[in-house]
This record gives C-alpha cells, structure tokens and sequence, in this order.
C-alpha cells in the first residue's frame, strides 16, 4: 500500500511538471497544445534511447529529451505561429498521433508496440525496490520544485508579462513592439521542453514505455489537472495534477463498488468520468481552485497623472 | 507499373470521395461556428455505430442504415453542441476545441461501455470485383461513393436553394450582416451541427463499410480528415472535397514509396506542406 501511495505520488509529481508545461503554452501564452502527450513521448524515447542504447547517463538521457521535446515543438510552433490558434490545435493534435505511429512502426529504432524495456533508473538494482521509489519521488519533487521556482520567474519576469500581453492580445503586443511570433515560439518550446523532461523521468521511473502508454487520454488528464488547478497559475498546476491522479485512482475503487461490469466497461466508465470532470469544471469553475492573481504592479504615486488618482 | 498507379489514383478518388463526406461535416461547423470541432471524431463512430445496429440488428440494407447513421449521429451532434460546446463558446474558440476533445473522450466510451472493443464487421452480400483493363473495382466501394456522392449533391442542392441554406451560407461569411439581415444565428448554428455531424456520421458508416468498425473508428480517421480539410481551405465546403480527393490519392500513391502503416502520416505532412506553404488552403479564406 505504501509503495501504491508512493508510485501515485511520483506519478502526480510527473503530471504535475506536464501540466506546468502546459501551463507555459496555454496559461501564459495563450497557446493551445492538444498533443502534449505526444512531446512526453518524444522525450521518453529519446531519453530511453540514448541510456539504454548508447549508454549515456541518466542525466544526459533526461536532458536531451527535454531539449528534443523542445525542438520537435519549436518546429511545430514555426510552422503554425502566423496562423489562427485553431491551426496549432489541428497540427499538435496530429503531432502526438504521428510520434504513435512512428514509434509503432520503425521497429529497428522503437521495438514497435512491444516497447522499450529495461530502462536504466537512478541506483535501480542497487536498492530494494521500495527504496528506489523513494528515491525517485524525492528526485521529482526536486524537479517538481526546481521547476516551479523557474517558471515563476519567467512569469513575473517582464518575459512573462509580455506573454500575458500575447495572451490577451497578441496584436497590441504587437503594436507595443514585441515580436509576437519569437515569444510565441519560444514559449512553446519552453513548455515542451518541460512536458520533455516528465516523459524522459517517466521513462527512466517504469523502466518501460510502449505506444499503448501514449493515449490522447493523457492529455486530457493534464488539460484536466490544470484547468482544476487553475490557469495560469503554477502552483495550481502542481496542485490540480495531484487532485488528477487521486480523483482516477479513487474512480478505480469506485468502480469495484458498482457489480455486474465488465473490465472494459469499467475502463470505459472511468474514462467518461475524466472527460466529464473537463467539461463540468469548464463550465463551473473555469478559473480553477487556484485562480491566476495578476502579479501587482506598484506605480510611483507622483508618476500618476491626476485623473488616473481620482479614479 | 502504370496500371497499377492507375489503379493506386483509382482507389484514391473512391477513398477520398467517401473522406469528403465527413471533412464537410468539420468544415461546415468550422465555417458557421469558428471553432474545430474536434468532437466530429466521436460522431463519426456513433455513426457506424448507428449505421451497425440499423443494418446488423435491424437487418436494414446498407444504403438504409446509412440514413439512420446519418440521423443519430445528427441527432447527438445537435444534442452535445447545445448543451456542452456551446455554452463553452463564449470563452473563445480554444476553450471550446478543449471542451470538443473532452466530449470526444466521453462519447467514444459510452460506445465503448455498449459495444466493447471487438471489431464488428457489417452484414453485406459478399460480391466480387468488377475488373476492366486490368483495373479492379469492388462494387460496394462504388455503392459507398454513389452514396457520398448523393449525400454531397443534397447538401450543396441544399445550401445553394434552400432559405435556410443560403442563411448558414450568410452566417459564414459574415456573422455580424448577417445578424444585422434578422438571420438567427442560433438556429443556424444548431442547424449546422446537425448537418455538420450528420454527415461526420455517415461518412463514419461509409468508412466501416469498407472495412470493419471498432470504437477508436473516429479517432483513428481524424487526422486524415483534418487533413482534407486544411487541405482544402478550413471553412470552405467546396475546398474540403478538393481536399478529401488530394488526400485520398496521395495517400494511396504514398503506398508506392511507404510502408501502409503511414498512410494517415500522409495526412499529417500534407497539412505541415500547406500550412508552410499556402497557410488558406487550395480553395479557402485567409487563415490568420
């Protein structure tokens, strides 16, 4: 029970770094990813590739699959960025299908639906299992952290404001002088590169990946998880994935308590339930627990001009 | 070598005059509504579906049970989009894309939760291809294009005569003359996801008839019908056969060079080319 409790947690710690991903494309810049699941992929193989093939730490395995994650969005931001916002969601959506294909089919590379398995883990082998998920949970709660602080200063950092412009507005960004398309492309890759990262730490954490681990449901999973948690907000994403993963695992006791089902039919029920949890918080609650608080901007009073102070 | 890209161009054309009838559905609903309706995936499966129950249970002929997959699956695009997707509308058309990827989840479930996962073929006379000058033609293909193509010719007799027609016609091209004209844009909207979705369905019914049908039927033909789309001009009903043809073919040509399995990767890279390259499409409006 308590090694359960610890795999759900670094599972929401792994959920949580993508919905912060996430959070980077959709909360602050205002961009949709609808094939998230497909970069996680991306960096999952990349990173099994590279440690198990060719040998190369850990580390370094981690590392290139978030900056591969990053690249493979940068091209897809590129080829989208002038466009309307519905382009991108149509263009990601096929991205995370294409990465399935692939690694279905290009066996030499991938293995095909068998998968890759034996991926080396962090003093895997050199402990006993129970220490090793302890280990690897204190590990993505140091990620998980790391990466919150980081991004916190991108978002109260001017880097960060003009996102939210671009969000907001992107053509009076625009007219304020930023280059709409380079922040555009740039916070794409950012976000990537982090939703990178948790697929290349999941990989090195289950030791095997498959394209059957690759479904679209995950990416309603962390859509859900950061819209429950509220976006925009990076705490939130942190807080919502967690909220995620508990409210699947509670539907799998849940499910138990209803008889006469068949396994696929539970399955299937459980899967309404997450989409259905999308749409009901959307329309109820579209802020999320933890709704975005604009960082306050303190004027120098003398700065102001008269009729602003009287309003 | 030449019979046989005959034939590839061939088996494209039929793919694609079948594709064309789901791509409408999405095109429509993107032109009158301006969002993408990603939830065209679910339709398309509660379509065949529909189209199964009607001619395996029922023991209708296909071309019957195709307009019972045609209503349900109007039917439940109609009943989604006013109570899910459009209330989401509001929030912008990127919120309610999530909401439509969402709802797919959810719908292709309860199909699941009904039907499991097996894979169910159709009840169909077993006939044999009709081959001239070396080129084959299975009879039920031509049956599943003659009734695209019908579906199509009533869609455009539709939008070209009809009163209400010429409204979504309006709605489209300009939402705020043609409210100021006294047009319901409501009404317009729930007409245009019946049809819209209607068509999703009966173009999934024509997709399974050739093959077998499963619940990821929709999903698994999305991009392909993205693709037909973009392809074509998002928004541009015209554009999305132009686009449904292209794709079909150069997806069976791409068999010439490329392992089958890549076939709806085709899809994908047509849509990276003219995205890059004519972001509008071969037959649409400005795309930015």
């Amino acid at each position: 029970m308590e090694n359960y409790i610890v795999a759900m947690l670094v599972f929401a710690g792994l959920y949580g770094l993508m919905a912060l991903g996430l959070n980077v494309v959709w909360g602050m810049a205002g961009m949709i990813n609808l094939g998230l699941v497909g970069f996680f992929a991306f960096g999952a193989y990349v990173s099994a590739l590279l440690t198990k093939v060719l040998g190369l730490p850990i580390w370094f395995g981690v590392v290139a699959g978030a900056a591969g994650a990053a690249a493979a969005g940068m091209v897809v931001a590129m080829v989208t960025a002038k466009l309307r916002g519905d382009y991108l969601a149509i263009v990601t959506l096929g991205f995370s299908e294409v990465i399935r294909i692939t690694a279905s089919n290009e066996i030499w590379l991938t293995n095909g639906t068998d998968g890759i398995s034996g991926i080396p883990g962090p003093l895997r082998g050199q402990v006993t299992p129970e220490a090793f998920n302890l280990i690897f949970l204190a590990l993505v709660a140091v990620v998980v952290a790391i990466v919150v602080f980081l991004l916190q200063r991108v978002r109260h950092a001017p880097y960060g404001r003009v996102l939210r412009a671009i969000r907001d507005d992107d053509q009076v960004a625009a007219v304020a002088g930023k280059t709409v398309i380079r922040f555009k492309v740039e916070a794409f890759a950012l976000g990537c590169a982090v939703i990178g990262l948790s697929g290349a730490l999941y990989g090195h954490y289950t030791s095997y990946i498959a394209p059957d681990g690759f479904v679209p449901l995950i990416t309603i999973y962390i859509v859900l998880a950061l819209t429950a948690g509220g976006t925009g907000n990076n705490y939130g994403a942190v807080v919502g994935s967690v909220l995620v993963v508990f409210f699947m695992e509670s539907t799998r006791f849940l499910t138990e308590v209803v008889p006469g089902l068949q396994a696929v039919q539970v399955a299937a029920l459980r899967e309404m339930l997450i989409g259905g949890a999308l749409i009901v918080i959307m329309r109820l609650r579209p802020g999320g627990l933890l709704p975005e608080r604009l960082p306050r901007i303190d004027l120098p009073e003398s700065n102001l001009p008269q009729e602003k102070k009287a309003t | 070598m030449l019979t046989e890209v005959v034939q590839l161009v061939l088996n494209g054309l039929m793919a694609g005059t079948i594709l064309a009838v789901p791509a409408i559905g999405f095109t429509a609903i993107y032109a009158v509504l301006r969002f993408p309706n990603f939830s065209v995936a679910s339709q398309v499966t509660i379509g065949a579906f529909a189209g199964y129950v009607a001619n395996v249970t029922f023991g209708l002929p296909a071309p019957v049970a195709v307009a019972f997959a045609f209503l349900v699956a109007g039917f439940s695009g109609l009943v989604c989009d006013e109570f899910v997707l459009r209330p989401m509308r509001p929030a912008g058309p990127l919120a309610a894309a999530i909401a439509a990827v969402a709802l797919t989840i959810v719908l292709e479930n309860v199909v699941r939760f009904w039907f499991g996962n097996d894979l169910r073929g159709y009840d169909l006379p077993v006939l044999r291809d009709w081959r001239f000058a070396g080129l084959r033609v299975s009879p039920q293909q031509l049956e599943n294009g003659v009734i695209a193509i019908i579906a199509m010719a009533c869609l455009f007799g539709f939008l070209a005569f009809s009163r209400m027609g010429k409204a979504m016609r309006a709605v489209a091209d300009n939402p705020m003359l043609a409210s100021i004209k006294g047009i319901d844009s409501v009404a317009v909207g729930r007409l245009v996801s019946f049809v819209g979705m209607g068509l999703a369905g009966l173009g999934g019914m024509l997709l399974g008839l050739d093959t077998s049908i499963d619940p990821l039927t929709g999903f698994r033909a999305i991009l392909t019908v993205f693709a037909a789309a973009v392809v074509g001009g998002l928004g541009s009903i015209p554009g999305a056969v132009v686009g449904a043809l292209t794709i079909g073919v150069a997806e069976e040509l791409s068999l010439l060079v490329l392992d089958p399995a890549y076939r709806s990767a085709v899809g994908f890279v047509a849509i990276l080319l003219v995205l890059t390259l004519r972001p509008r499409g071969i037959l649409g409006e400005r795309a930015f």
